[in-house]
């Protein structure tokens, strides 16, 4: 089976900055794949050129959902988004003026279609999308177990649930594959050790591939099948997470070398 | 998402783009009084244009900087700033018909007149800031532009009950120089001191934010009032000194142009606030070179278009020259492009 | 604070401003006959006044102060939740339309003619609520959609006979049309640079309707614009005004049908995300460009057929009719009347045009009263006079 995303030699420079340098990934189909490294390495990065936030200076970038292949860099984020690619955001970017429901009613903006003429008549096939909206995002509130929210407004909610709200906004965008930047970023440990089943039962209940940018080792060491390390944009290490905790140059870009007294 | 900045290379060509119009010799005028159809270049006229357009870039620049260092400070279109410059030059005029009166010398009248100009519109600007926009500081920002809206109103009714709403003539303050005579066909003394004084008034400008305590404090707080304020700068005080800057350049140009056009009206301010206003987004709102950079392209443009084209149409040519501009640099020729991480 | 610092700033206060004032309000200069005219009895007034107002001034300020000090998650308003209850808006909405109906028949043509102003402002503050508030694009050329209206019925008038009927939905389309043309370049425009080149916009066609004399009659203007009737009737004068009346009240009621259901559709979800947040709303699928010049469009339409109707009912249209000044006043209606809400945008779209032309008794002070109303009100109420909050989408469990 082809993986359902490949990133091939992809490079990004800004202005005279390498962020991203000749990296190389590819994600099966059911996987959950940690990207993780220290901080300014380039990982929220990789995640902008992979969505259409800018396109990368040079490579490529693949997806491969349903055996068809087809060259995603250089589209529009909202194109990147309809193609089944969903992603969260390092720092919250939920919808403020609305609440927790209806900032996941805009995720299914992706699967739906009224216009303008559907939105003014409401007509019954307007009225029926509208009805499917509502459900399928109380739906995926309950999974996301967001449900008793669901008409207070975003900005009110405590930080841990903001950023739940943004995997299930994402979730409504029907994607093959979800891009999670950083989600247990300021999680206590209960809120973590939720979030590590959740993303489990997303994987195995939905089918949703997952990539995860985290630097919560115990999350990653316990979700991810694979996991990349990279340092000032480059790929260091690769693998299975037994083979990362012991890999000596990822040791060394984290905490630095081992300085003999 | 961390933009690039473009080289400032494009940012040269936009600012030279309006000398395109050079490339076309031998159009024909149409409002100009003798018709005659160039068959060579008249590097006179163009000398006069040219330099035409410098003086009205000079005025348009002194009331730009204003705009621009407020908005750099705090992120707010100060609607009212066309007034500051109309109550400098109301002052001014006050005071020098007062002094004149009284019998004082002319150049004492002019520089007593300019200086009272500049002493009172300062107290405007920030008198204006405290009611204003100081309790708007965290409010929504179109909320800003309205108070300001609504203190453009005043302050033009203002000075229109207080005062009239005549043309007052406006004393020729500014000598014709006698060393200059030679020259006085292609840029009268007027123009000359205008043009000089802007830039006496940049050079001032870049010492004070570059070299001055104040200046860095200035820097600072229009890059991030929060951490500016936790490093201990007095932040009113920024702004209030800002206010003054900027108030003192507008006034100084009020009173430049009165003396050079000879009167002055109360709703002098708007058409020129908006049109300095035009010239700071061109170069890049927030940015102090910019807008000189700015209002001389916009100068120069009016000129121009008026002087070869048509002078019918010279403020449909600017803002269409503006919107132009900005589809191909959208935050302006030396505008920082807008930094967001996402 | 104690009284003794209360009155010491309060009086230095007062010295400021007699200080600052002292030209402009005790100086009179006649240069015709070379006087001097000295107002000593405005510098006391200033003194006075400077030293009570700013006591008030001070008082209002430190009361906003403590009350904002309690924490408060945002939630609808006092306004909104009275609009909320079934109770309360029922009987309102029958009494608001019985009052609407006879009001022409009650009240004098002169104040019929108001009303109509205002409520063409109302159309058009609803308008433009949906580029500001709904959207988020600050536009401060609002006003060049509303003369494309209003020339487009007078020109389809004046060159094919086009009668008002035919014409408002033209006017409308054209508008729309203008809105696309207008919102294109601009696509990458944000906050502030926007809002300069809508404002260059609104200027240009303004300057070319000004200037374009063979198209558009120049700086005279179009006469003789009739007004709108349905065959059989004849009406006088009086009775074409109430007509109209009836006309503008019905297309209100159009409006705020319509744009309802914009905003509570995918389309108006799309547009208050685009204003919340332009990537993150991206990332939801949303295509920022159409849903930008969308914007542009349904907001310019009502513009259009405002125009229409203001051509109808002056007869006569000229450019100096849509000056900068006019986008000012509808941009006051919608922040002034609480940005977002419906109701915020018709109190403020009333109260804008319904003032001045009360405060005529005031003359000449008129203006200034009305920019000293602003920022007060910005001051005191920044979120508009109806609190700044929409109404969400209330989840119903099945």
């Amino acid at each position: 089976m082809k993986p359902i995303l490949e990133v091939k030699n992809m490079t990004m420079d800004f202005g005279g900055l390498r962020a991203i340098d000749d990296l190389n990934l590819f994600i099966n189909k059911g996987e959950i794949v940690a990207l993780i490294g220290p901080n300014g390495a380039g990982k929220t990065t990789f995640f902008n050129c992979i969505t259409g936030i800018y396109p990368p200076t040079s490579g490529d970038v693949f997806i491969n959902p349903q055996g068809k292949q087809e060259r995603i860099n250089g589209l529009k984020t909202n194109v990147v988004t309809r193609k089944g690619l969903a992603r969260t955001f390092q720092n919250i970017r939920i919808f403020t003026s609305m609440t927790v429901l209806e900032n996941v009613m805009v995720g299914c903006h992706a699967v739906t279609k009224t216009g303008v003429i559907g939105a003014i008549f409401r007509g019954k096939a307007t009225q029926a999308e509208e009805k499917f909206i509502v459900e399928k995002s109380y739906e995926i509130l309950k999974k996301i177990g967001l449900a008793k929210y669901v008409d207070e407004l975003a900005i009110n909610l405590p930080y841990g649930a903001q950023r739940l709200l943004e995997i299930a906004r994402a979730m409504a965008t029907d994607p093959f594959l979800l891009l999670l930047d950083e989600p247990a970023a300021g999680m206590n440990p209960q809120e973590t050790s939720e979030l590590d089943e959740l993303i489990l039962k997303i994987r195995d209940e939905e089918g949703i591939s997952i990539l995860l940018i985290e630097h919560d080792m115990k999350l990653v060491m316990s979700l991810s099948e694979r996991i990349y390390v990279v340092d000032y944009g480059k790929k260091i290490g690769e693998g299975a997470p037994e083979e990362i905790r012991n890999n000596p140059m990822v040791i060394k870009a984290y905490l630095g070398e081992e300085i003999d007294a | 998402m961390l933009l690039i900045e473009s080289s400032r290379g494009d940012g040269l060509f936009y600012c030279l783009s309006p000398l395109l119009l050079f490339t076309v010799p031998g159009i024909p005028g149409q409002d100009r009084q003798q018709s005659r159809i160039y068959m060579d270049f008249d590097f006179e006229y163009f000398g006069l244009l040219f330099l035409g357009g410098l003086t009205r870039g000079s005025i348009y620049a002194l009331i730009a900087l204003g705009y621009t260092m407020v908005y750099g400070i705090i992120g707010l279109i100060n609607f009212a700033h066309g007034e500051i410059y109309m109550i400098g030059a109301f002052t001014g005029l006050i005071i020098a018909s007062v002094l004149t009166m009284a019998g004082f010398p002319t150049l004492a009248v002019a520089i007593l007149a300019g200086m009272a100009a500049i002493v009172y519109s300062c107290a405007y600007g920030v008198t204006m800031e405290r009611i204003a926009y100081k309790p708007l500081r965290n409010a929504p920002r179109l909320s800003a532009l309205i108070s300001a809206i609504g203190m453009s109103l005043f302050l033009q009714n203002y000075v229109l009950l207080a005062q009239t709403s005549d043309f007052l003539p406006f004393p020729s303050l500014i000598p014709d120089f006698e060393f200059w005579e030679p020259y006085a066909h292609i840029l009268t003394s007027p123009e000359l001191v205008i043009i000089i004084t802007t830039v006496v008034v940049m050079i001032l400008l870049t010492l004070l934010i570059q070299f001055t305590k104040i200046g860095k404090a200035m820097r600072a707080t229009s890059q991030d009032k929060m951490m500016a304020a936790l490093l201990g700068i007095n932040v009113d005080r920024v702004i209030s000194v800002t206010f003054i800057v900027g108030s003192a350049t507008a006034a100084i140009g009020g009173i430049l142009i009165a003396s050079h056009i000879g009167q002055i009206n109360f709703y002098m301010g708007f058409i020129a606030g908006i049109k300095a206003f035009v010239a700071a987004v061109l170069g890049g709102i927030g940015s102090i070179p910019g807008a000189v950079l700015g209002a001389l392209v916009l100068g120069w443009t009016e000129s121009f278009f008026t002087g070869y084209i048509s002078s019918d149409y010279e403020d449909v040519f600017a803002f269409l020259f503006l919107v132009v501009i900005l589809i191909f640099r959208p935050s302006g020729i030396l505008g920082r492009s807008e930094t967001k991480k996402v | 604070m104690t009284a003794k610092d209360e009155i010491k700033k309060s009086f230095l206060a007062s010295i400021w401003f007699m200080f600052l004032t002292f030209p402009i309000m005790v100086i009179r200069v006649n240069t015709v006959t070379d006087t001097v005219e000295w107002r000593w009895y405005n510098m006391a007034l200033v003194g006075i006044g400077a030293f009570l107002l700013s006591m008030l001034w001070r008082y209002l300020l430190k009361r906003q102060a403590d009350g904002s000090k309690k924490e408060k998650t945002q939630g609808p308003g006092r306004v909104q939740q009275l609009l909320q209850k079934k109770e309360f808006f029922l009987p309102g909405i029958i009494l608001l339309g019985c009052f609407t109906l006879l009001f022409p028949h009650v009240f004098s043509m002169y104040q019929t003619n108001i009303m109509i102003s205002a409520l063409i402002y109302v159309m058009l503050g609803l308008g433009l609520n949906i580029v500001i508030g709904l959207a988020g694009l600050l536009d401060l050329g609002y006003v060049a959609f509303f003369a494309v209206g209003a020339y487009s019925y007078a020109l389809l008038n004046f060159h094919y006979g086009l009668v008002f009927w035919i014409a408002l939905p033209l006017g409308g389309l054209l508008a729309a049309l203008f809105g696309i043309l207008l919102g294109y370049p601009v696509l990458r425009l944000r906050g502030d640079y926007l809002a300069i080149v809508t404002l260059g916009f609104g200027e240009i066609i303004r300057l070319v309707l000004q200037n374009w004399n063979d198209f558009s009659f120049g700086p005279s203007g179009i006469a003789n614009i009739p007004k709108p009737g349905l065959p059989g009737m004849d009406l006088s004068l009086q009775g074409s005004t109430i007509f109209i009346f009836y006309i503008i009240v019905a297309l209100v009621i159009f409006t705020i049908f319509v744009i309802n259901r914009l905003e509570n559709s995918r389309i108006g979800r799309a547009w208050i995300a685009m204003k919340d947040d332009e990537i993150a709303c991206q990332a939801m699928g949303i295509n920022k460009a159409k849903t930008k010049l969308r914007a542009f469009a349904l907001g310019a339409m009502w513009a259009g057929m405002g125009g229409v109707v203001f051509a109808a009912k002056t007869t006569f249209i000229n450019p100096a009719s849509f000056t900068i000044w006019e986008s000012v006043i509808i941009l006051c209606t919608v922040v002034l009347g609480g940005m977002g809400s419906i109701a915020g945008v018709m109190s403020g779209a009333l109260l804008l045009i319904l003032l001045p032309e009360y405060l005529r008794d005031f003359g000449q002070f008129r203006m200034i009263t009305f920019g000293t109303v602003l920022v007060l009100m910005m001051v005191f109420r920044p979120g508009g006079m109806i609190e700044n909050v929409r109404k969400t989408y209330k989840f119903e469990k099945k």
